[in-house]
């Protein structure tokens, strides 16, 4: 790869021990990508989690062994440096303020507590989630960033039209102390283009919809663009979250165009940047049906003992429509009900009354992880239902439980009744 | 019968191949600790990868591929080499991580090519894969 005389310093070990180690990784990682060079970055989401298993036995050894192995995959044990760039700490596996609400013992929460307060005063923003673009983590049109988390990846690149390809925690540390990522993938305008056509031919109402298009999108394709067309009603920040989640997982989706919508796509001809399509999708009543069956269709029953809600964390007029569906109602015996916000968020629902609604029915409000992250479900649960695709996807791999997907106000029934009543659209 | 790649990681392997035609995933794809397949319909599920040299057409799903195979490295539990039929952010990162010999971009599909079993020796320096017998 071709460095830069700043870039041949830092690895020569000129800015910090950390630097030099950080650029070892980046050459290792340009190298296998088939990189030529590397770009700068200004923006980066990764994690600095020490409190999850295997992670947790270098934190004994202390912060930057931890620092050392996981963010730079350095054998040598360097001190963590400040930041070079606005960094933020993704989602993590339990919520801090509530450890108990997740059966989370109180020594791998002292010790998680402890490792938030370290990075925070190296420059980490301790946002604890995976939409840090709703709580002020926004990088500008254009910007290099260097991003973990599937669906935070994909709407960096299609929503904000910043750049960045689909991080790891390895490559995201380098970052965040170099400010370079390798100059590959999404960084390179001409890889932004559109390749593929969709024709949507039935009207998109809520998330709903938006999460089995996106499920059932991710499943056509692995990593190629697509240009959404025909979408004839404008869909909302909270739409496009849910829709590009469900579809990196999956699929790999990175990049998408919405013509009119997004921003690099003012019509279709930009989004294809004068090219021809390679191939053209349609999605239609049959193709949302295949969705709803894919994740429906290996449940055995309708009863349910958990419902999750928030995956991506959920928006606040998200939790604020969770509770007015749940005022003055109580959620059944024997049901659990999870709803996950950010922390900055779930500070505002603590504040204005929100929290107590949910609280009061009978269900909790929580922050910084979820089931599928922490791997932690309420004791007992057999069955669940969620309004997230993604949360469906991969909650039976990961806890043995089934899953249902349905609407928001769906699930907020099944909490009150104990049965998932809703029909296949 | 030998392959010629472009090699991702360096060094010498040689080992038995474990093939297969479904894209990888780590986080919730794989079990570090064991060195396991866990995915749900996944083709290999409940096969371990530990010592063998991967054959896979690309990697899949979650940010989170590198720090999985950084885990199972930790372990004591990652392959022996990866062989690569497209190169994506997660199966470079995981190279560069598990440092084992690696290689992509061949001049034929290495999952085509290559049967689970077959034993493989794996110049990454010289990118060349040799498939010694089956």
């Amino acid at each position: 790869m071709r460095l830069t005389d700043e870039e041949r310093a830092m690895a020569d070990g000129a800015k910090s021990r950390a630097a030099a180690r950080a650029m070892e990784l980046l050459i290792r990682y340009g190298e296998a990508l088939g990189a030529e060079r590397l770009v700068e970055v200004t923006n980066v989401a990764g994690t600095w989690s020490v409190a999850n298993p295997i992670v947790r036995d270098y934190a004994a050894r202390g912060m930057d062994a931890v620092f050392s192995e996981f963010n730079l995959d350095s054998p040598e044990v360097v001190e963590t440096p400040q930041a070079a760039v606005t960094a933020c700490q993704l989602i993590g596996g339990l919520d801090a303020r509530r450890p108990e609400a997740l059966g989370v013992a109180a020594e791998v929460a002292a010790l998680n507590e402890a490792g938030e307060r370290y990075f925070a005063a190296r420059g980490i923003a301790m946002h604890a989630t995976c939409t840090p673009y709703q709580v002020g983590h926004v990088p500008l049109f254009g910007e290099h960033c260097a991003w973990m988390e599937s669906s935070a990846v994909v709407y960096a690149n299609a929503v904000l039209g910043a750049r960045t390809n689909t991080e790891g925690r390895e490559s995201t540390g380098a970052a965040s102390v170099t400010r370079r990522i390798p100059y590959w993938g999404l960084h390179i305008p001409e890889n932004r283009a559109a390749t593929h056509l969709v024709r949507v031919e039935i009207p998109l109402s809520g998330m709903r919809d938006w999460g089995l298009f996106g499920y059932w999108l991710g499943g056509q394709i692995e990593d190629e663009i697509c240009a959404l067309d025909g979408i004839a009603q404008r869909p909302r920040p909270i739409d496009l979250k849910h829709f590009g989640a469900a579809a990196a997982s999956s699929g790999g989706l990175e990049m998408y165009h919405i013509p009119g919508v997004t921003p690099e796509a003012p019509d279709l001809a930009a989004a294809f940047r004068g090219r021809r399509p390679r191939g053209t999708l349609r999605f239609g009543a049959a193709e949302r049906r295949a969705a709803w069956q894919a994740l429906n269709g290996r449940c055995t029953g309708e009863e349910v003992d958990f419902v999750m809600l928030g995956c991506p964390h959920n928006a606040l007029e998200q939790v604020q429509l969770v509770a007015r569906l749940l005022e003055g109602r109580r959620i059944r015996d024997g049901v659990a009900l999870w709803v996950f916000t950010p922390r900055a968020l779930g500070e505002v629902a603590e504040r204005t009354g929100i929290a107590d609604i949910i609280r009061a029915a009978g269900g909790e409000l929580l922050s910084d992880t979820c089931p599928a992250i922490s791997r932690i479900v309420p004791k007992g649960v057999r069955r669940a239902a969620t309004d997230s695709a993604k949360q469906a996807h991969y909650l039976p791999a990961i806890t043995g439980v089934e899953t249902l997907f349905g609407s928001v106000e769906a699930c907020v029934q099944a909490a009150l009744t104990g049965r998932f009543a809703e029909a296949a659209p | 019968m030998i392959l010629r790649g472009r090699r991702m990681y360096g060094g010498v392997v040689e080992g038995e191949a474990l093939v297969t035609r479904e894209r990888i995933s780590g986080w919730g794809g794989m079990d570090p600790r064991s060195g396991t397949i866990i995915e749900i319909g996944h083709e290999l599920r409940g096969v371990s990868f530990a010592g063998r040299i991967l054959v896979f057409p690309a990697a899949k799903g979650s940010s989170a591929w590198s720090h999985y195979f950084h885990l199972a490295r930790l372990a004591g539990k990652a392959p022996a080499g990866l062989l690569v039929g497209r190169v994506c952010t997660r199966s470079a990162l995981g190279a560069a991580v598990l440092k084992v010999p690696a290689l992509t971009d061949f001049d034929r599909d290495p999952v085509e090519a290559i049967r689970t079993g077959d034993r493989l020796r794996v110049d990454a320096d010289a990118g060349i894969v040799e498939i010694l017998g089956r």
